[in-house]
């Protein structure tokens, strides 16, 4: 069994709204010196694949058809 | 073909739930409509007699909603299990000049399908664009004007005149229309030289406005987009919740008439009447 990690976070650039308005709810806590404060998706995919690598292929093909869209997104994978 | 021949499809999966006044107003206008659901179509887990054609159809409609739940991106999963079934079907309806509607989540739909803009081709292996989450980082849901900048290319505006303005609802969190960043312009560009844009969010005097009057921060103002062709259409606000003058917000206060979505389905039904 293995498990992958998908990271899926707006590319450089790309307006974060619900970043944006956490980095302002925390400031009105009280929270001073933010910086920034961005959301990132992640996924974890529980998979029953003998061979990390096939897994990461098969991955990687999720994130193509479902899990990001290129226009906005970067993804990373991570096999654990 | 005459109305009563036409059949329309408005396809569903859970989590839609615009598709009673997209089906009512195609009823109205004395069409077969007809409520199916993805599963009808791609013939999985359903009865036989259930089963479904998209090719016995002349209008494959998209209604709004928040098909599975909007889980992963607006429209997406929709759009992957219609992509991963249907794909040749899709490209053969598009093909023969057949029109397709996306309204709202219908729209997200389309989008992540690939078959708008649909830039080259018609139907784009990975999505070309995407509707991200409003600038307001919330749920918008106010009536919007749209002024109509299609010169022409689209089905489903004919009926409507250049630059005239129509109220049409909006009710999304994610209807900003991006581009990568990098070639948004030219894209952009592209898409006016192609008469691709049809409806833009404009305040009332018919100018580019800011918000509230474009709720979500789209880019240029864009509401609706067509493709090449102008039979697939794709646009943010609902035509299909201002089909009378009483569901208009102002109804008390404005002159009789039919509601501004109107025109959207009549014109879909004469570019049928003429072309197929």
């Amino acid at each position: 069994m293995v498990i992958a990690e998908v990271r899926v976070e707006l590319k450089k650039g790309v307006a974060d709204p619900e970043g944006k308005n956490t980095l302002k709810a925390l400031e009105l806590l009280g929270f001073e010196g933010l910086k920034d404060v961005k959301t990132v998706k992640v996924f974890d995919i529980v998979m029953d694949d003998k061979s990390p690598g096939e897994a990461e292929k098969r991955v990687d093909e999720m994130c193509r058809r479902l899990l990001a869209n290129p226009v906005i997104h970067n993804y990373s994978i991570k096999m654990k | 073909m005459k109305a009563s021949q036409v059949k329309v499809c408005v396809l569903r999966i859970e989590g839609t739930n615009c598709e009673e006044e997209s089906f009512a107003a195609f009823k109205r206008l004395g069409t077969r409509p007809e409520k199916v659901h993805l599963k009808q179509l791609t013939g999985t887990d359903v009865a036989h007699e259930e089963k479904r054609n998209l090719s016995d159809y002349q209008i494959l409609v998209l209604p709004g909603g928040f098909s599975a739940g909007d889980y992963v991106r607006a429209g997406a999963i929709f759009a992957a299990r219609m992509k991963s079934k249907l794909s040749k079907d899709l490209v053969g309806f598009v093909k023969s000049g057949k029109p397709i509607l996306g309204i709202c989540n219908g729209f997200q739909i389309l989008v992540e399908t690939g078959l708008l803009p649909a830039m080259s081709g018609v139907m784009s292996e990975v999505p070309e664009a995407v509707l991200g989450t409003n600038d307001s980082g919330r749920f918008e849901c106010r009536p919007t004007l749209l002024r109509k900048v299609n010169k022409g290319s689209c089905a489903f505006t004919s009926r409507i005149s250049p630059d005239k303005i129509s109220l049409i609802p909006s009710a999304h969190a994610e209807g900003k229309l991006m581009f990568p960043l990098e070639k948004a312009k030219k894209i952009v560009r592209e898409l006016e030289d192609n008469d691709q844009i049809v409806f833009k969010y404009v305040d009332p005097e018919g100018n580019l406005a800011g918000y509230p009057w474009c709720p979500n921060g789209s880019t240029d103002n864009i509401a609706g987009i067509c493709n090449r062709e102008g039979n697939v259409f794709g646009l943010m606000p609902h035509p299909e919740r201002v089909f009378f003058r009483f569901t208009h917000p102002d109804w008390t206060r404005s002159p009789d008439g039919p509601g501004d979505g109107k025109a959207v389905f009549e014109s879909v039904l004469e570019y049928v009447a003429k072309k197929l």
